[in-house]
C-alpha cells in the first residue's frame, strides 16, 4: 500500500492587484515539485488557495488550509500584509509557514514558526539608497508610497532613514493606495520639487502607471523601485516609458550560480519558452527549502520542521546561497536589476 | 504653488474629472428613466474594454474598428444582462432589482476572472491618443482633450435621443409611470432594453477612454470607476445627464487638489469621494442640478 501523501498547503494571490506574483510563484512551485516529488519517501501533494491580494481572504485561507486541507506546512503568501494577517493563525496552530518575497521585517518579528526565503526591508532600502546615492549620484530625493500596503510603508521609511544619513535630502514626500491609477497630482507635486530621482517602492501596476505618467508629465528623474516592480507587467504595462527604471531584487537568471538553478531554469525554459523571473525563483526556493527541511526533521510535525528551517545553513538554492538567520529571516544575495530595450537586465550583485 | 503648477493641477483635474462624467452619464440615465442603480454600470464598463482589448488582440483589427465593434458587443450584453437578469423581476419591489444589481456585479467580475485570467492586461494606446501637447512647463495628453470632446457629443446625442424621439418620449414616459405606459400599448420591455443598450454602449466608451488613459486592464478595473460615477451622478443631481458630467468634473478636480494641496492626505482620495457622496445625500440629496423632491 502507497504511503499516505504529504499535504503542503500555499496561498498565494491569485487574482486581484498582485495576481502576477502568486501566479508566477504557483508555476515555480510547481516546476521545484516536478524536480523533487517526493520527501521522507512519501509523495508531495501541493493544496492551492487563493488570496485575491486581500488581507482577510488571506487569514481565511490559512484557516481553511489547516483546519479542512490539515496541511503540515504552508507557503506563502506573497506580499508583506497579506502574510502578516495569514502568519498569526499558522503561528497558533504551529504549522510551520514560508513565505517566498514577503520582505516587511514585521512578518516574522516575534514568530516563531514563520520563515521566508528572502531579504528584508531594511537592508533593501540601504541598498536601494546607496544606490541613489553612489551610483545615481541624486542628492534631491522624492517619494511615492503606496499607503494601503505594509511593504510600500516599511520600505518608503527604510529608504528615507538610509538616505537621509547619507547626507541627501528627501524633497518631496507623496502617496497613494494600490487601486490608485492616476498619479498626476502627486507627479505635478514632485516635478515642481525638480528631485535627482524618485523612489517609488510598490507594485508593479503603480510603478508601471506612475512611471508612464511620470514622463508624460515631463518628469525625467530616475525612478527606482524595490523587489515589487520585478513583473512582465511592468514592462508590458510601461511600454517605453518604463525604460531606465533599476530595482533592487531577489534574482536575475543571468545572476544565477548554483546546480539547482541551472537545473530550474532549463525545466522553466522548456515548459514556458520565458526566462524565469524572481517570484518564479522565490516560490521554487520556498518549496526547495521546505523540503530540505523535512528531510532533515524526519518528521512531519510542526515542531520538528520548524527547528529544522531554523537550523537551514548554506543551502544552494536558485536565487544563490542562503541560510535561515535571526527572526526566521534568509541571510543571501540582492541583485539589482534595470528595464533595458524591454527587457529586465542584471547589473550587479550585493551580498550579505 | 506657482502659478504653471496650479493650471498643471486643474488640467489633470478636467481631465480625470471629465472621464468620471463620461462614465457618469450612463449611469445616471439608467437611473432617470427605470429609476434603477445599476451597480453593474462598472463590470460592464471593464467588459466593453476586453472586448476592445480582444478585438485588436486576436483578430487584429485597427483600433478604430475595434472600439465601436467593441461598443456594440457592450451593448448587446446590456440587452442579455436587461432580458436574463433584470425582467424577471421587473415587477419585483425595486430593493429586488438593486440586489440583482450587485449579483450581476460580482458575476461579471468572476465570469472575466475565469475568461480573461486574473493578471492584468496592458491595453494598447494608438499614437493620436498618446502625443503629449507642451505649453511652457505644463503638459497633457492629446487624449486629456478628447474625453471632454466625447463627452460633450455624447451628452447631445443622448438629450437628442431622450428629448427628440419618439423613442425617447417612451423613456421619459416610462421614467413617469410604468404601468400606465404598458397600458397605453408602448412595448415597455423593448424600450428598457434601449435604454441598457445605450447606457451599456456609454459605459463602453467610457471603459475604453479609461483603458486609454490608464493603459491597464483587468476583472476588478471597472469598481472604481463605477463607484466614482455613482458619486458624480448623485453629485449631479441623479438621473439628469448635463449634472452627471458636472459632477464627475467638480468630483476629478476636487480630488487631484486634494491630493496636491495636501499631499499626505492622498492615500484617502478615495475616502474623501465617498465623504463628499455622504455630505450630498445629507444636506442637498437632489445634488447639483436634480429636481426639487416632490412633497
Amino acid at each position: 500500500m502507497a504511503a499516505e501523501t504529504i499535504k503542503i498547503g500555499a496561498y498565494l494571490p491569485m487574482t486581484g492587484a498582485v495576481a502576477a506574483y502568486g501566479q508566477d510563484a504557483w508555476n515555480g512551485i510547481q516546476i521545484a515539485r516536478e524536480m523533487k516529488p517526493t520527501v521522507l519517501g512519501r509523495n508531495v501533494e501541493l493544496v492551492l488557495a487563493d488570496t485575491k491580494s486581500d488581507k482577510i481572504e488571506s487569514a481565511n485561507a490559512v484557516s481553511r488550509l489547516i483546519e479542512k486541507d490539515k496541511v503540515i506546512a504552508i507557503i506563502g503568501e506573497m506580499i508583506s500584509g497579506d502574510t502578516m494577517a495569514g502568519g498569526p493563525i499558522a503561528e497558533k496552530a504551529k504549522i510551520p509557514m514560508i513565505s517566498p518575497t514577503a520582505t516587511n521585517p514585521l512578518v516574522t518579528q516575534g514568530k516563531k514558526y514563520v520563515f521566508r526565503v528572502c531579504f528584508i526591508d531594511p537592508v533593501q532600502g540601504e541598498i536601494a539608497a546607496k544606490y541613489a546615492y553612489n551610483t545615481v549620484k541624486a542628492r534631491r530625493a522624492a517619494v511615492i508610497i503606496d499607503r494601503s500596503q505594509d511593504y510600500c510603508v516599511g520600505l518608503g521609511k527604510f529608504f528615507k532613514d538610509s538616505f537621509t544619513k547619507l547626507g541627501g535630502q528627501i524633497v518631496a514626500e507623496t502617496f497613494c493606495v494600490t487601486e490608485d491609477k492616476d498619479f498626476s497630482a502627486q507627479l505635478s507635486t514632485i516635478k515642481a520639487k525638480n528631485p535627482d530621482v524618485i523612489y517609488a517602492p510598490n507594485y508593479y501596476s503603480p510603478v508601471a502607471l506612475f512611471t508612464k505618467q511620470a514622463r508624460e508629465l515631463g518628469v525625467k528623474a530616475p525612478v527606482l523601485a524595490g523587489d515589487g516592480a520585478q513583473a512582465d507587467e511592468l514592462i508590458q504595462i510601461g511600454g517605453k516609458e518604463i525604460e531606465g527604471v533599476a530595482f533592487t531584487g531577489h534574482f536575475h537568471p543571468q545572476a544565477a550560480s548554483t546546480k539547482l538553478a541551472k537545473d530550474f531554469m532549463a525545466r522553466y525554459e522548456k515548459k514556458y519558452k520565458a526566462e524565469p523571473n524572481a517570484f518564479h525563483a522565490l516560490g521554487a526556493d520556498a518549496y526547495f527549502v521546505l523540503l530540505d527541511a523535512l528531510s532533515r526533521a524526519k518528521s512531519t510535525q510542526g515542531e520538528a520542521i520548524r527547528a529544522a528551517l531554523a537550523g537551514t545553513k548554506d543551502f544552494a538554492a536558485v536565487s544563490g546561497k542562503l541560510s535561515i538567520g535571526e527572526d526566521g529571516n534568509a541571510v543571501k544575495p540582492m541583485v539589482i536589476n534595470a528595464v533595458k530595450d524591454g527587457k529586465f537586465v542584471y547589473l550587479t550583485t550585493v551580498n550579505p | 504653488m506657482s502659478l504653471s503648477n496650479l493650471l498643471q493641477q486643474l488640467i489633470n483635474g478636467v481631465s480625470l474629472g471629465s472621464l468620471y462624467g463620461l462614465i457618469a452619464i450612463g449611469y445616471t440615465m439608467v437611473y432617470g428613466i427605470l429609476r434603477l442603480i445599476n451597480f453593474a454600470h462598472g463590470d460592464v464598463l471593464m467588459m466593453g474594454c476586453y472586448f476592445a482589448f480582444y478585438a485588436i488582440l486576436i483578430f487584429s483589427l485597427p483600433w478604430w474598428a475595434s472600439f465601436p465593434i467593441a461598443i456594440l458587443l457592450t451593448a448587446l450584453l446590456g440587452i442579455a444582462i436587461d432580458r436574463g437578469a433584470y425582467l424577471p423581476v421587473r415587477r419585483a419591489p425595486r430593493i429586488s432589482a438593486l440586489i440583482t444589481a450587485i449579483g450581476l456585479s460580482f458575476l461579471l467580475e468572476n465570469l472575466a476572472l475565469v475568461i480573461f485570467g486574473g493578471r492584468p492586461k496592458a491595453f494598447q494606446r494608438p499614437a493620436l491618443f498618446g502625443e503629449v501637447l507642451a505649453w511652457g512647463d505644463v503638459r497633457f495628453l492629446t487624449l486629456s482633450l478628447w474625453i471632454p470632446a466625447i463627452t460633450f457629443f455624447l451628452i447631445v446625442f443622448l438629450l437628442f435621443v431622450v428629448y427628440q424621439t419618439r423613442t425617447g418620449m417612451a423613456m421619459r414616459a416610462i421614467s413617469r409611470d410604468m404601468e400606465t405606459v404598458r397600458l397605453m400599448g408602448v412595448d415597455v420591455n423593448r424600450i428598457t432594453s434601449i435604454t441598457f443598450a445605450l447606457g451599456s454602449a456609454l459605459a463602453a466608451a467610457g471603459g475604453i477612454l479609461w483603458a486609454l488613459k490608464y493603459p491597464q486592464i483587468d476583472p476588478y478595473m471597472g469598481i472604481i470607476p463605477g463607484l466614482k460615477a455613482f458619486v458624480a451622478a448623485v453629485l449631479g443631481g441623479i438621473g439628469n445627464v448635463v449634472g452627471a458630467a458636472l459632477g464627475g468634473l467638480l468630483l476629478g478636480i476636487l480630488e487631484i487638489l486634494l491630493v496636491a494641496m495636501m499631499p499626505s492626505l492622498a492615500g484617502y482620495k478615495d475616502a474623501f469621494a465617498f465623504l463628499i457622496l455622504i455630505g450630498i445625500l445629507l444636506f442637498r440629496p437632489t445634488g447639483i442640478m436634480g429636481e426639487k423632491l416632490p412633497e
